[in-house]
């Protein structure tokens, strides 16, 4: 049995828990894009959790006197139109965009997968649920997530929703892809003829082996997930004004492009940084994982 | 593949009424009353009632469904309380401006993307691949509005090169349409370049490794006659599936490519829709992009069972 590897399982298909703690992680810590992306994205997460540390200021504090300075020693990303400081705000915007990245993660995870469960094991359903999510598809994303965050009116929450609803077809369907597979599986037929209920056979015996494409997905879920904040936020869809979201810099940091560039420049770096250390964290897990799936945007 | 063109427009129906049907939803979620949001906090009853009966509000929830439906059979997608004009006037007014910085972007995408992923897999594990995939990742992971900013300071403000925004129409001006359309269209590409050049790269990979093209070196022909001919041929399969989905994320990239270079475009007009409650406007608005991109996707699908004649049978 522990000779099985991953490619002979077919769609990536990880069963047993051994595999978790003993291969797949040394072959994760040998995935050179795998041990980048972790790193940035720890540094992300310190600087959301130090934030208060970090910040040599509350975010908000203003300081007219220091306004618009350049980086320097004293300010090291330089100070906005009122004088705060761009540490503090950058910082603090970490927090809010894990947050709303964490919460996309995981109310798209929850629906995304007993959706995709359901189509994939209860044939009836199949047919309805796979339509509902090509129309939801046929929407570009963040025109859908924009659509439902303007219907909503303009909060994080909202934010959460409409793009965890973006991406709940999409996960539903690379779950249901994993549970068709699965479902064909001698184990799986063992345990239907033993009479095992279809809660115990979908939730024990199928769900636990799809876990691998269904963990690949949410990495780039949140990668998209903090990108999209950002536009929401842009655009005033997003958290309220007050607080220090990347995307809310960069906008506020647009109408002085001219004399202050690193109001626009800095915030939007650290969305960089976050999304690509989700990027290459994904990338080594699908590599590792679920080396079959092919890439293709959300 | 005429059956199969039939069947692949049947399907789409049903897909369109549940795209039109939750654009209609998106208008049903708006929490309180759309109508007193709209009228502002010191309309008096009148005027309020005037606003819900404008809307269709004041009728039961079936009935608004059904006038929805039978306005959209008319072609009727509703009327922008902004413009004070039809949205389907406003949509086509404004849709020239973003397809043709969309289908500028595809061009750079398709170019840019095809280029770079097969580059990096002829040269595969090489420098040239290196600086290749790092490339295509960047690609992936900037937000496209900030590329778009940092353009702006760096063409714009720095260099003085390109203009910050606006839009000269290509038929009044094709240098000027040019100058004023390419920094849009780069910041939108960057990241379907990225994209394509890294499905390009793994596919070709596959590609490469496959009997025929052994038998095509084998058989004495140049590298370039292997890659041109036969290798790329096949990883165009793959890649003309993807079109449909890179044309969609162009189109609704517009949105805040378009603010923010101040294009007059689809997207900036859903843009200031949305700041100012224009919900006609962005039900409609929506409706409209998601109709065109089913219906390219559509055409990208019979494109593609007209270059793979496998597809037509399944």
């Amino acid at each position: 049995m522990s000779s099985r590897t991953v490619s002979e399982t077919p769609a990536g298909v990880v069963a047993r828990k051994y595999f978790w703690r003993g291969r797949i992680a040394r072959r994760l810590m040998k995935h050179r894009s795998f041990v980048i992306g972790a790193v940035l994205c720890t540094l992300v997460l310190l600087v959301a959790i130090f934030a208060p540390l970090i910040a040599p200021t509350d975010p908000n504090r203003m300081a007219i006197r220091f306004r618009f300075q350049p980086p320097s020693w004293d300010f090291p990303l330089g100070t906005d139109n009122l004088g705060r400081n761009l540490v503090s705000r950058v910082a603090y915007g970490a927090r809010l965009s894990l947050m709303i990245g964490l919460g996309v993660v995981l109310l798209n995870a929850a629906f995304g997968v007993l959706l995709g469960a359901l189509a994939g094991y209860f044939e009836r359903l199949d047919g309805f649920l796979m339509r509902l999510s090509d129309a939801l598809m046929a929407f570009p994303s963040i025109l859908l997530a924009i659509g439902i965050a303007a219907a909503l009116g303009a909060s994080a929450t909202t934010a959460v929703i409409a793009l965890a609803v973006v991406y709940i077809p999409r996960t539903a369907r690379i779950l249901r892809a994993s549970v068709l597979v699965v479902k064909e599986q001698e184990f799986v037929q063992a345990s239907q003829a033993a009479g095992a209920s279809h809660g115990r056979i979908l939730f024990r015996r199928i769900l636990p082996n799809c876990m691998a494409p269904l963990i690949v997905q949410l990495s780039f879920v949140f990668a998209y997930a903090v990108l999209s904040e950002a536009v929401l936020s842009f655009l005033g869809l997003g958290a309220p004004p007050t607080t220090p979201s990347w995307g809310i810099l960069i906008s506020e940091g647009r109408s002085y492009i001219r004399e202050a560039p690193w109001l626009t420049i800095v915030p939007g770096g650290a969305i960089a940084v976050t999304v690509l250390g989700l990027n290459l964290l994904g990338d080594g897990l699908r590599d590792v994982l679920d080396p079959r799936v092919k890439m293709d945007g959300a | 593949m005429r059956a199969y063109a039939i069947k692949r427009i049947l399907q789409a129906i049903p897909i369109l009424m549940l795209v039109s049907l939750i654009s209609f939803g998106i208008m049903q979620l708006v929490p309180g009353d759309p109508a007193s949001l709209l009228a502002g906090p010191n309309a008096t009853p009148a005027e309020l009632e005037q606003v819900r009966i404008n809307l269709g509000l004041d009728k039961p929830f079936l009935t608004q469904l059904f006038i929805f439906y039978g306005n959209l059979l008319k072609g009727d997608l509703g009327h922008s309380l902004l413009l004070g004009k039809p949205v389907t006037e406003a949509v086509f007014e404004r849709s020239p401006v973003s397809i043709s910085i969309a289908l500028y972007s595809l061009v750079l995408t398709v170019i840019f993307g095809l280029a770079i992923g097969v580059l990096a897999a002829i040269r595969h594990n090489t420098w040239v691949d290196q600086i290749a995939t790092s490339f295509a990742l960047i690609g992936v992971s900037l937000p496209n509005f900030w590329l778009g900013l940092v353009m702006i300071v760096v063409f714009s403000v720095h260099l003085g090169l390109l203009p910050t925004g606006g839009y000269v129409p290509f038929t009044r001006d094709p240098m000027g349409w040019l100058v004023a359309a390419t920094m849009p269209a780069v910041s939108l590409a960057l990241m379907q370049i990225g994209l394509l050049a890294r499905l390009t790269r793994s596919t070709m990979l596959e590609v490469l490794s496959q009997d025929y093209i052994r038998t095509a070196r084998a058989k004495g022909l140049s590298e370039i006659r292997v890659i041109a001919k036969h290798a790329l041929a096949n990883v165009m399969i793959p890649v003309v599936t993807v079109l449909g989905m890179i044309l969609s994320v162009l189109m609704s990239g517009s949105v805040i490519v378009e603010t923010v270079f101040a294009i007059p475009g689809i997207g900036s007009l859903l843009g200031n829709a949305i700041l100012g409650r224009d919900y006609p406007m962005i039900q409609g608005g929506l409706l409209f992009v998601a109709a065109v991109l089913l219906t390219l996707n559509i055409v990208v699908d019979l494109l593609y069972a007209y270059l793979d004649p496998r597809v037509r049978v399944r």
